[in-house]
């Protein structure tokens, strides 16, 4: 099996795939041994530590583990949110993106952000006030408990592993890059700490980490993108016009590019991001962690904000990399006439953009800040998804589905701390494994997954009376299939790892396809499910409806 | 919030199957649902959100048709300036999605909360 993946990315490292790799981080160098960001990142470390061991003496209950007591106030939670939602892929990758092609970073960002509204519509609220600590809770309020948990976890450990180790590759690569440490090394660093904050800390650590990280990440592009605006008289317009100046493409940065020259294939990317942020499952656990839907609802639309304010900083803060870096020969590695190719040779490839733009804005100190900001960036994302694997083992799996609710909250908590130990140790070994291959259209996978699996036996479940287990079963099942087999037919997987001819699904992205036929077999299964079952699942909508409606009956707030 | 009543009887933690359970099980399900409030209530928000989403999603695939359909449009410089139209597209969508989330949060503290408040108070919690 390990065979098969390893041969299956191996020759993906030349895989142009752009749509379904977004944005990524390219092969790199180890650097010179960097001190003043080492120690700026054993500070947030020791601070998070420090963190984790108050949240560790608060976490008694189940309720305290997975859900932080259910006592974390909108506000936070927004934070929380964000600082799950603004990985390094989209710090650096985006702002890299922009450097190369201008215009076509701004396609990445709408479709990462248009999906908190969707969240906020259909989701949050309802979720609220039917779930208590995984999104399985709500998946199964009225259908059968053993299946809904089985898909529900499946998906959720599908996406979780494609995520974790597209992020575990990321952060061996870019620490190795920023701090001069072995990838190795790195790589355990972050699956060590990981644990601690989850098995420890359980989703109050988690949570302050995402919290200070988010502050941090956003502190530092805030400064990052006014430097720049300062610069160039705080008018974004000199800005463009200098960038446009000196980028090897010229007037072309400003206009779509090549980035979406398929219509279908644009479309498809834009539905995998959109619904796809509607199944992560490390996103919907966060909703438990406030008392009500109207917190619920609130931290949504602060969320929304500082992930879209995000996202137009590194638009900033990639042009500032054009328009400052570019006619700088010391930040490029020169040829042999002392010419360099700005997009090809950059040092430590494009990804590299926001962080030498650091150098060039703040001097070594800022540069350290920010290489602290990445890395703390990758180790609060993977917490957030190790605490979803492990809610879903211990909650799902082994409380619903094994032990058939027949275990105590003690035992269901432990087995919870030692999935994250499990994952931790998992997430290291096949960051080792993967460390030379292209893993970036994982997060395309994984997006693709929660949009195809989770969000429709999520939604169906919710809005839709007629949905039976039957039908909600066969559809997971079937988007979850049919979103893995697409892309392992697409081209990135099926031509160039594989060394086919020609892809057999001809688009990089499945979600256009694999969604509506989730959504499709889950309606024409319930349709078609006569059995006793299925009659009393239909009748037992009207209480889940009330429930989640209203949210009278709702989880408390506080252990139960 | 609201606990200790039986409504979604779903006790912790539940045997499978138990997740299955009739309105007929919990006679205030049926009183609940047959409230003018709650009918109400239900009514407006899930149009409203409907159309939200609607909103959403025209905004957002309209923006990835032009880029798809129409890249020379997108291209346009705005007032003779650097900046191109497609630049401004795509921070509006930005902003509008920021701005939908707006107006459903304020929609709902003020309208659907008052609504679900009266209907608290008319099954008497």
């Amino acid at each position: 099996m390990n065979r098969i993946l390893l041969g299956l990315t191996l020759a993906t490292i030349a895989a142009t795939a752009a749509y379904a790799a977004g944005p990524d981080l390219g092969a790199v160098q180890q650097s010179a041994t960097n001190w003043p960001a080492i120690g700026m990142f054993l500070f947030f470390v020791l601070a998070t530590l420090g963190i984790t061991y108050k949240a560790a003496k608060g976490t008694k209950s189940a309720a305290d583990f997975y859900a932080a007591g259910g006592g974390i106030s909108a506000g936070t939670n927004s934070l929380a949110i964000a600082g799950d939602y603004m990985s390094a892929a989209s710090f650096l990758g985006i702002s890299g993106l922009v450097y190369t092609s201008g215009f076509d970073g701004l396609i990445y960002s709408t479709g990462f952000l248009v999906g908190w509204p969707i969240v906020l519509f259909l989701i949050a609220e309802r979720l609220r006030n039917l779930g208590k600590f995984t999104f399985a809770d709500v998946a199964s309020f009225r259908l059968d408990q053993t299946s809904i948990r089985i898909i529900s976890a499946v998906g959720t450990l599908v996406v979780v592993a494609f995520y974790l180790i597209a992020q575990m590759v990321g952060a061996g690569k870019l620490i190795q890059l920023l701090f001069g440490l072995p990838y190795l090394y790195a790589v355990i660093i972050v699956g060590v700490l990981m644990i601690v904050y989850v098995a420890f800390g359980g989703m109050k650590a988690t949570t302050w980490v995402q919290v200070i990280k988010a502050c941090l990440l956003l502190g530092g592009a805030t400064f990052m993108a006014g430097a720049v605006l300062y610069r160039y008289g705080f008018n974004p317009e000199t800005l463009f016009a200098n960038a446009v100046q000196v980028h090897p493409k010229g007037d072309a940065i400003m206009a779509p590019g090549g980035l979406v020259s398929n219509p279908i294939e644009a479309i498809s990317l834009g539905v995998g991001l959109m619904f796809g942020t509607a199944g992560l499952p490390h996103i919907l656990m966060r909703f438990f962690t406030v008392s009500d839907a109207q917190a619920a609802r609130k931290s949504v639309f602060y969320a929304t904000g500082l992930i879209g304010y995000f996202y137009i900083l590194t638009f900033i803060i990639g042009f500032g990399g054009i328009a400052l870096l570019m006619s700088d020969p010391s930040y490029y590695k020169l040829g042999a006439a002392g010419t360099f190719d700005k997009l090809k040779d950059m040092i430590g490839g494009t990804n590299m953009v926001a962080v030498n733009l650091a150098n060039a804005i703040g001097g070594p100190y800022f540069l350290g800040f920010i290489s602290a900001v990445a890395f703390a960036t990758i180790l609060a994302v993977v917490a957030g998804l190790t605490l979803a694997g492990a809610s879903a083992i211990s909650h799902d799996l082994y409380a619903q589905v094994i032990a058939r609710g027949r275990t105590t909250d003690k035992r269901e908590v432990n087995l919870s701390k030692l999935s994250a130990v499990v994952i931790g140790i998992v997430a290291i070994f096949l960051g080792y494994v993967f460390e030379n291959q292209n893993v970036a259209f994982m997060v395309g996978l994984a997006f693709a997954v929660a949009a195809s699996c989770n969000f429709p036996v999520l939604s169906m479940s919710i809005l839709w009376r007629g949905t039976t287990t039957w039908g909600a079963l066969a559809g997971g099942l079937v988007g979850l299939l049919a979103a893995v087999i697409m892309v392992v037919l697409s081209k990135a997987v099926w031509v160039t790892t594989l060394g086919n001819p020609a892809p057999i699904f001809p688009y990089d992205n499945p979600a256009l396809f694999s969604m509506p036929l989730a959504f499709a077999t889950i309606w024409v299964v319930s349709l078609m499910d006569r059995s006793r079952r299925g009659q009393r699942e239909r009748a037992a909508f009207e209480a889940q409806y009330v429930r989640s409606e209203t949210g009278i009956g709702a989880s408390g707030a506080h252990a139960h | 919030m609201s606990s200790g009543t039986t409504l979604g009887a779903r006790g912790r933690p539940a045997p499978p199957g138990s997740g299955t359970l009739g309105a007929d099980a919990d006679p205030q399900v049926a009183r609940i649902v047959r409230t003018p409030e709650f009918q109400q209530l239900v009514h407006e928000r899930t149009r409203f959100g409907w159309i939200l989403t609607i909103l959403m999603l025209v905004v957002y695939f309209g923006f990835i048709g032009l880029i798809a359909f129409d890249k020379a449009l997108l291209a346009v410089k705005v007032g003779g300036g650097t900046a191109s139209l497609g630049l401004f597209m795509g921070v509006f969508v930005i902003l509008f999605a920021f701005a939908l989330t707006g107006v459903y949060v304020a929609r709902a503290n003020t309208r659907f909360d008052a609504l679900s408040d009266a209907l608290k108070r008319s099954v008497g919690r």
